[in-house]
């Protein structure tokens, strides 16, 4: 197979290990890099020798050193850290999740938070608090539950109408999610309106879109269910690349399309719900990191997937720096960072690259 | 060996079938396909042609086990459809969809290794990543080269122009090894360069690789030209069936479109060759 390997198979043309390999570790590197980079910013900014002391005792976990550590260590591994990694993980799932919707429904521009499924999700959430389910505590794996409920709903929603007519136009697509989503909001809004003023205020907060610091054993929690489901995900990378050719020749390949089409449905609303569960409302990372990941390795979800997570992790890191460090001491949502350059980008793709998306 | 054919029993076997779309409540149920039996033997290219709308694209998906059959049976290689798994049908029959309909940017060798997808035994520690065998490069790496799409294995699909596209989305249904081909409209959207050479294409293919084709085609001359047998199909219905003499005739194409055509020879094979009258044109 010499003559094979030296022309089209290793020229680029089709994903090799090889290119897998040093794909995914360049991201991890730079993952990491942006990672201790975030930490260092902040109301208090922290230099690299203070951020690597504190994660040094955090991995030590020692008692006796925990009494020595500064005020700036004591941000770090209590608040700075958590969120950091909350916020990566965050990131990696919405990125993940917008990369199978924009397969399932063959459409790049699909993200959960465009399509209504975040609402559905939020939608679930905020009536599971306004029956007083769980705590004010958004990390309780009761919620992601609720969250993963209403996410579900919308989901198949939308499915029923991108699947009424063969395959709905992408034009309308958007505008089946915008109304969804107008919908679902409206819902919300009624909820958050007849809550009590201070508990009301949280909601609002959350539903923007926000990153808290959670506390430890909540925060594995949530990167053990992440990682869980994006390595379902990558079980399905093959089947996704044959969904993209539309669902009769994916039959025609061999696909057991009805079924690995419902096992993804409650994989993405898995992960929407404890992703909106923990963070609320965040847009455009589903659409925008796939969107640019995909231009530059190209389609095929076995990379595009793990790499698109990796992207939208640091992308969502950055961002909630941003968002952490703008207005110091103040913070704001990390939706609206999200929203401002993720929002810009969509309308860039939906009305000049017409051309490349059918 | 399940996906093989043996030469004595005939590549596909349609007995009996029927098939009607779920329509909703208070209208009329009608058979999309009304009771249709026919074989195709092995090595056999089969034309399917009719008016819009009486069935064609829907029997081919029938035989493709896209659409279940509602009444009848149909059978591969002596084997029901009903009785095979997905992939097990992959195996054994190729489609060749009208149009190549990709929203991605998936470069050709890619898209020619997805027809590899049901020979691949899924290791689930790997994920998909390093799945293909020598073989499956191997096997794509021919079809590529028999259709011509080689040298653009690392172009993008969305690329190319529509006869490069058709003979990839070919190269990749090849890829797949299968014994049946199952084509529709090849030659739809194509100039008559590209026509030539997709026609030419498929009967070369059906020569080197004992291909048994089933052409689904609105070009009356295709199926004439280029079909062993023709299927003529009229609102469902299997009106006539057998060689392009016995049913591309000014009688038979009047019965089945209702209009008056003039069929003469072809200068080359002798065989029907079917134009349009005078009268149609009106000044």
């Amino acid at each position: 197979m010499t003559d094979l390997a030296s022309s089209w198979a290793n020229a680029g043309a089709v994903l090799t290990v090889h290119r897998w390999m040093a794909v995914i570790g360049g991201l991890l590197l730079a993952s990491v890099a942006i990672l201790v980079l975030c930490l260092q910013f902040g109301a208090t900014s922290v230099d690299v020798k203070t951020v690597a002391t504190a994660i040094m005792h955090m991995l030590r976990a020692d008692q006796e050193g925990a009494a020595t550590l500064g005020t700036s260590e004591i941000i770090m591994v209590q608040i700075r850290f958590p969120r950091v990694l909350m916020g990566f993980f965050v990131g990696a799932g919405l990125a993940a999740v917008g990369v199978t919707l924009q397969a399932l429904l063959r459409n790049p521009l699909a993200d959960p938070y465009v399509l209504g499924v975040s609402s559905g999700s939020a939608l679930g959430v905020s009536l599971a608090i306004l029956f007083g389910i769980g705590s004010t505590f958004m990390l309780l794996p009761i919620l992601p539950f609720f969250g993963f409920a209403g996410g579900l709903l919308a989901l198949l929603l939308i499915y029923r109408l991108a699947q009424s007519k063969s395959r709905l136009p992408i034009h309308s697509l958007l505008l089946a999610g915008v109304i969804l989503n107008a919908i679902l909001t409206a819902f919300i809004m009624f909820i958050t309106s007849i809550m009590e003023p201070n508990r009301s205020a949280g909601l609002m907060a959350w539903l923007m879109g926000s990153l808290t610091a959670p506390n430890y054993p909540a925060l594995g929690i949530f990167l053990l269910y992440v990682l869980c489901v994006l390595v379902m995900l990558m079980h399905k990378a093959q089947s996704l690349n044959m969904l993209t050719l539309g669902e009769e020749t994916a039959r025609s390949l061999g696909v057991e399309t009805e079924g690995i089409k419902k096992w993804l449905f409650v994989l993405t609303a898995l992960l929407t719900g404890a992703i909106v569960s923990v963070s609320g409302m965040i847009g455009f990372v589903g659409m925008v990191v796939p969107h640019a990941v995909r231009l530059v390795i190209g389609s095929d979800h076995r990379l595009l997937l793990p790499a698109s997570a990796l992207v939208g992790g640091m992308f969502l890191a950055v961002a909630d720096t941003i968002a952490r460090t703008i207005m110091a001491p103040a913070e704001i949502p990390v939706g609206i960072v999200t929203a401002l350059t993720g929002g810009p980008f969509f309308l860039y793709l939906l009305l000049w690259r017409k051309d490349r998306m059918v | 060996m399940q996906s093989g054919l043996s030469v004595d029993v005939p590549a596909i076997e349609v007995e009996g079938v029927s098939f009607r779309y779920p329509t909703t409540e208070g209208r009329e149920r009608i058979w999309t396909l009304d009771h249709l039996s026919f074989h195709v033997d092995a090595g056999e290219i089969l034309g399917v042609v009719g008016p819009n709308g009486s069935g064609k694209s829907s029997l081919l998906k029938v035989l493709s086990g896209y659409l279940p059959a509602g009444e009848g049976d149909v059978r591969l290689g002596g084997l029901s459809l009903g009785t095979r798994s997905q992939a097990d049908i992959a195996r054994l029959v190729a489609v060749v969809p009208q149009e190549y309909a990709q929203v991605f940017p998936f470069t050709v060798a890619e898209t020619v290794l997805m027809g590899r997808f049901p020979h691949r035994t899924a290791r689930w520690w790997s994920m998909g990543i390093g799945d293909e065998t020598a073989k499956d490069l191997a096997c794509a790496h021919q079809s590529m080269i028999d259709t011509d799409v080689l040298s653009l294995a690392d172009r993008l699909v969305s690329d190319l122009s529509g006869g490069e596209r058709q003979r990839v989305t070919i190269a990749r249904a090849l890829a797949q090894a299968p014994k049946i081909l199952l084509l529709d409209e090849p030659t739809a959207f194509l100039d008559i360069n590209h026509q030539i050479e997709i026609c030419s294409l498929i009967a070369q293919l059906r020569a080197e690789r004992r291909l048994t084709v089933v052409l689904v085609s609105h070009d009356l001359n295709v199926a004439s030209q280029y079909c062993d047998r023709v299927l003529m199909l009229k609102e469902g219905r299997l009106c006539r069936i057998g060689s392009p003499d016995e049913t591309i005739r000014p009688d038979v194409l009047q019965m089945i479109y209702g209009c008056e055509v003039v069929v003469d020879a072809h200068p080359q094979t002798g065989r029907p060759r079917v134009t349009m009258p005078m009268n149609i044109v009106r000044n």
